[in-house]
Parts: C-alpha cells; sequence; structure tokens
C-alpha cells in the first residue's frame, strides 16, 4: 500500500509536468492549430540556460525568474521569424519547420553544452517536511509550483483584458482584429506564454531526469498523451490529463509492464484515445463543414 | 505547396528529354559503376539504393498521399527485423525474406492505416510520432528478446553470389537490391499514373471532391499507408542484409527523421526525389558527423526550415526547373502547376 502511495505521488509530480507542457501545447493549438513538436527542446534549452545562470553563480530564484523571462522573449522571437511566414500553409509544412526548429535546439545545445549528462540542483530542502514518508520533498515542491502556475494562468486569461484578448484572438481572429486587438502580438504572445511554461516544466523536471540535450523527448511524447487526452483543445483537460498519465505511466511502469516499456505505454495511449475518442475527454468533438 | 506537388506527377506523365538522358545517364553508371569501385564504395551504394526504396515509400505516403508520418523507421525496423528473425532462426533464404518482410509490413501498414484513415493530419503526425519514438523501446523488451536478440540484436552473413557469377558479394548484393528496386520504381510509377494514385493525390488535395465522385476516401489511405509500409519494410529487409545486422539502436527517431528529412530535401511527390534524398541521407550526415556530433542534425534542421521556405520541391524541382531552362523550352519557369497539365489531362481522370 505505501509503494503504491508512492508511486501515485510520484506519478502526480511527473503528472504536473506533463500537464505544464500539454497546457503549452494546448496554448499554442489553440491560437494556431498546430501542435509544436519543439516544445520539448524549446524547454530543454530554458534549462540549460537555467544551469548556465546557475553555475555563473546566480541564486536559484534569480536564475528561476531570469530563465522565464528570457524564454518568454524567445518564443514570441521565435513565433514572429520562424513560424509567421508558413502560418497559413499546408499542415506538412508546418509540422516539418516545427520538426526543423527542433532538430536545431537539439543540436545547439548539444553543440554548447555537449552531450554528457548533468545534475540539475533542485530548489526544495532535502531533509522531509512534516515527516512524511511517501513522498519527496521535491515532488511536493513540483506539484506545488505547477498548481500555481496553473492558477495564475487561468487568473490571467480569465480576469485581465489581455487575456481576454488573447483568447478572443485565438477564437476568432477577424472580428478580434475588428474591434482593433492585434492578432499577430496576441499569437507572439501565447508562444511567449507557452515557452516560459514550458522553461518552468523543464527545470522542475530536471533534477529528475537530469539534464542533458534528449532529457525532453520522453516527457514530450507523454505531454502529447496527456493533451490528446485531455482534449487538445481544452487548457483543463490539459492539466487533468497531465495528471492521469503521470500516475498512469507509473503505476503501470511499478506494476504492470515495467520500467523498460515506459514509453510504450504513452504510444498506446495516443493511438487509444485517437481511436476511441478523437476529442479527449473534456475537447469539442470537430465537425467538418462541407 | 500543395499545386506544385501535384504538378510533379504531371512532368512524370510527359518526361523531359534532358530528364530522360539524365536518367539514362545515371542507369548507365548504376550498371557499370560497382565494377569500378572498391568493395566498401559498392556496399555505400547499396545503402543509397535500400534508403531510395525506403524513401520511395514515405512519398507515396507523405508528398503523394499528404498523410504525414514521422515514424517511417519504425516500417523499416519491422521489416529489417523480419528478416533478420526469418534467417536466423528460420534458415530462411536471404532473398525470400524480402518479398515476406515487405507483406509483413503491407499488413502492419494496413492496420496501423486504418485508424489513422480517420485522422487529421496534425493526429496522424503524433501518433506516427510515438511509434517512432517507442519502437526501440518494444525491441529491447525483454519477453521479445528471444526473437529479437534484445540490446545486442542479430548478426547475418553476407549472401555469396550465385550461380558462380563473377561477382564479390558486395557486388552481387548491389545487384539484387538494384533489380529489386527497378521493380518497385516501376510498380509505384505504374501505381501512381493509374486510377489508383490519381485517387490518392485527390484525396490529398480536395478529400471532399474526392469523397463525391465515389472515392472511397478510408479505404485508399490505409491502403497507401499499407503499400507505403510495404516499400519501406522492404528497404528494411535489404539493408539488414546488406549491413549484416539488426539492433534496436540502429533504428531510433533519428531514422525517421532521416527518411523524413530525404523525402524533403529530394522533392515531395516526385520519384526521382527518392534517389536525390537517399544520396543526401547517405553521405552528408557522415561528412557532417566529422566536425561535430551536433551537426548532421543541425544540418537536417535548417535544411527542413530552408526547403519549406525556399525550394519547396526539392532537389528534384530545382533539377526539373534547371532542365526545363536547358531544354530550350524558351518559357520562363512556370510556378503553377495549371500551365504545366496538358488539356487532356482532367478527361482522364476516373473515366
Amino acid at each position: 500500500m505505501e509503494t503504491l502511495l508512492h508511486q501515485i505521488f510520484s506519478g502526480l509530480a511527473a503528472g504536473g509536468i506533463y500537464g505544464s507542457l500539454a497546457l503549452a501545447l494546448v496554448m499554442i493549438f489553440q491560437a494556431t492549430h498546430l501542435v509544436n513538436f519543439a516544445q520539448g527542446e524549446l524547454a530543454m534549452c530554458s534549462t540549460y540556460l537555467a544551469w548556465s545562470l546557475i553555475h555563473a553563480g546566480c541564486p536559484y530564484w534569480l536564475a528561476f525568474v531570469a530563465t522565464v523571462g528570457i524564454s518568454f522573449v524567445a518564443g514570441a522571437a521565435i513565433e514572429r521569424c520562424v513560424i509567421r511566414p508558413v502560418e497559413d500553409k499546408p499542415a506538412l509544412s508546418v509540422v516539418l519547420v516545427f520538426i526543423g526548429l527542433m532538430l536545431i535546439l537539439n543540436s545547439v545545445a548539444g553543440w554548447i553544452f555537449g552531450y554528457t549528462v548533468k545534475p540539475f540542483p533542485s530548489p526544495f530542502p532535502d531533509h522531509p517536511l512534516f515527516g512524511n514518508t511517501y513522498v519527496g520533498n521535491h515532488e511536493l515542491g513540483i506539484i506545488a509550483v505547477m498548481a500555481l502556475t496553473v492558477v495564475l494562468l487561468y487568473l490571467f486569461f480569465r480576469y485581465t483584458s489581455l487575456g481576454l484578448a488573447m483568447r478572443a484572438a485565438a477564437v476568432n481572429p477577424e472580428s478580434s482584429r475588428l474591434v482593433g486587438i492585434r492578432v499577430g502580438r496576441m499569437l507572439a504572445l501565447g508562444w511567449g506564454l507557452a515557452a516560459a511554461l514550458g522553461a518552468v516544466a523543464g527545470m522542475m523536471i530536471a533534477p529528475m531526469v537530469f539534464l542533458d540535450p534528449n532529457m525532453m523527448s520522453g516527457v514530450l511524447l507523454y505531454a502529447f498523451a496527456a493533451a490528446l487526452l485531455g482534449g487538445i483543445d481544452s487548457p483543463g483537460g490539459a492539466v487533468i490529463g497531465g495528471f492521469l498519465v503521470g500516475v498512469v505511466e507509473n503505476v503501470m511502469g511499478a506494476y504492470v509492464i515495467g520500467t523498460e516499456l515506459k514509453l510504450t505505454v504513452a504510444l498506446a495511449l495516443i493511438v487509444g484515445v485517437l481511436v476511441v475518442r478523437p476529442s479527449g475527454l473534456f475537447g469539442k468533438v470537430l465537425v467538418t463543414r462541407v | 505547396m500543395q499545386s506544385e506537388n501535384s504538378s510533379a506527377l504531371a512532368t512524370l506523365a510527359h518526361p523531359q528529354r534532358t530528364a530522360r538522358l539524365v536518367l539514362l545517364a545515371l542507369i548507365v553508371f548504376a550498371c557499370v559503376g560497382p565494377f569500378l569501385l572498391s568493395d566498401y564504395r559498392v556496399f555505400q551504394l547499396t545503402l543509397v539504393i535500400v534508403h531510395a526504396i525506403a524513401l520511395l515509400g514515405l512519398n507515396l505516403l507523405t508528398g503523394y498521399g499528404g498523410q504525414i508520418s514521422l515514424g517511417h523507421g519504425a516500417f523499416y525496423a519491422i521489416g529489417a527485423y523480419t528478416a533478420a528473425i526469418l534467417i536466423e532462426h528460420f534458415h530462411v533464404a536471404y532473398w525470400i525474406t524480402v518479398p515476406c518482410a515487405g507483406m509483413v509490413c503491407l499488413g502492419a501498414g494496413f492496420l496501423f492505416g486504418l485508424p489513422a484513415s480517420r485522422l487529421e493530419n496534425l493526429y496522424l503526425a503524433l501518433a506516427t510520432f510515438a511509434l517512432g519514438v517507442s519502437l526501440p523501446q518494444i525491441l529491447k523488451y525483454r519477453h521479445v528478446e528471444h526473437w529479437t536478440g534484445g540490446v545486442q540484436g542479430i548478426t547475418l552473413t553476407k549472401p555469396e553470389a550465385p550461380f558462380g557469377l563473377p561477382l564479390s558479394p558486395d557486388q552481387w548484393l548491389y545487384f539484387f537490391c538494384l533489380a529489386v528496386m527497378g521493380l518497385l520504381f516501376a510498380g509505384a510509377w505504374n501505381l501512381l499514373r493509374g486510377h489508383a494514385g490519381r485517387a490518392i493525390v485527390a484525396i490529398r488535395d480536395r478529400p471532399i471532391a474526392a469523397a463525391a465522385t465515389g472515392i472511397d476516401v478510408a479505404r485508399y489511405k490505409s491502403l497507401t499507408f499499407g503499400v507505403s509500409a510495404m516499400y519501406t519494410g522492404i528497404a528494411g529487409a535489404l539493408g539488414a542484409i546488406a549491413v549484416q545486422f539488426v539492433g534496436p539502436d540502429s533504428f531510433s527517431f533519428f531514422l525517421s527523421l532521416s527518411l523524413l528529412v530525404g523525402i524533403v530535401v529530394g522533392g515531395l511527390s516526385t520519384i526521382s526525389g527518392a534517389v536525390y534524398g537517399a544520396l543526401f541521407i547517405q553521405f552528408v550526415p557522415n561528412l557532417a558527423g566529422d566536425i561535430s556530433k551536433a551537426a548532421p542534425l543541425a544540418i537536417y534542421g535548417v535544411l527542413l526550415i530552408a526547403v519549406v521556405y525556399a525550394m519547396p520541391s526539392g532537389i528534384a524541382g530545382a533539377i526539373d526547373k534547371l532542365a526545363r531552362r536547358l531544354g530550350g523550352f524558351g518559357r520562363s519557369t512556370p510556378p503553377a502547376s495549371v500551365s504545366k497539365h496538358r488539356p487532356s489531362q482532367p478527361g482522364r481522370n476516373h473515366a
């Protein structure tokens, strides 16, 4: 029982990461109907940035804030320079550009930082809080940080006029343009937010998976599974999907199939959701108008 | 990009004289070359042929069919493992394993294509991405280790030339692969200029109109997936025999990426593009790998974006343009497909 609880808590922690990365995917999907294959590599690059800052003697939380800020700017810049030109091309071109971006980011990180695995510090204290033994502090910390981020994002989109403008630009670009919203700017802003969210996720998961240029490939796959499970156009669904995927992954890994087939769980989830219920648990059912 | 894609079909049906000459020169080189080169170079050329077959398979699906596959390395791996397991555990002659691998992959591709045919492009890209990333893990799984050899993989021996032909094993294998490639390319060419090919392209360009003209969209999509997987699987089997080894780490996600980069750089929706793409993915990453471990990925990434921006029809398109300009047709290169279609063509569609 104790190990099961432990597995569930680790699953929730990992799920928080998947959920926030899935949320980043959903944010870009809602605005542009594109799935950003480079999301994981963006997060990886942000984590390397944080590592360099910490290595240069910067205190953790200062490095954290700086990384989130720089990632935001970088995300918006990538939208402007790389994605904008192919925005209204067919899906294949856009996917190719995303894959290209993913490869470039991966190789740049490998080039600069090398392929040796690096440890990444956790900001949370080592000794257990409240005498609990079920769950590590880092895992609790992840869940707290992720919950805080999601709440902040919710408040931003629900209660600020900028958030409203971004939602409007995503739902109906033409009408938003007519009421004076700069849709292009909103898209860049969305990319920036997604990149910042990815940066937080990357810095949170790095102490668990360690830092190397390919650290995100598995995580991204789970984020895809989470986004699809929750419904790719539903932000709330992405978060819930993330937690579900995290728990399923850990419990299945511990009791059913072993750790060797963990990625295959993601494959089965993705194919399963797409076959049984392509709109996910909370997504809108897509009706094509002829 | 789509309109330019469909034009490739028209160009194929009416090859220019220059293109024909280039093709002839290529065929002559392909037949004479192995006698002039070292065994290692011949081996490399064999791999080019293998890649060309795999790329043609992916191009059928992604270029002509418009279905994005980011995990075609998986079908290559299935073909390779089918051949290796048949040879290792059942002592089947190597040349029989090639059609067997094709059949297995046809089935696997068709089955994967059944649900895939209901999905939109992006979802299909996601599903195949997952397939490509997770396959090495499945191959290493301990319950199938008895068959797949686990992390160690399976080592094969190189076949000798039969009938006492005066060829080295490398030369023989080269000609064997060349013959298979000739057959498969002719098959693809026939498929694409016939009813099925036009249906596949119609589904890519105008799915609703295609359905309205009586094309069974779902069936054609999963069939395309099956045939595409079959080509890639045959390539996998040939590759396994040529390299004499299969192991889970030879079929990482990088292979799927290489195939994707190959068709894009070679030229989407062109048959000749498969050959250019194969030359590219055989030689460029090796050269770049000398500079740095990261360089092949960087080159792949930069080229993918550059081709999408600047040269959507890839090397095949560029050569086609060049040939047109040199061929003295007098007119500037027509960018849109409309001007290249012969007036008789629409009437030949799905009579």
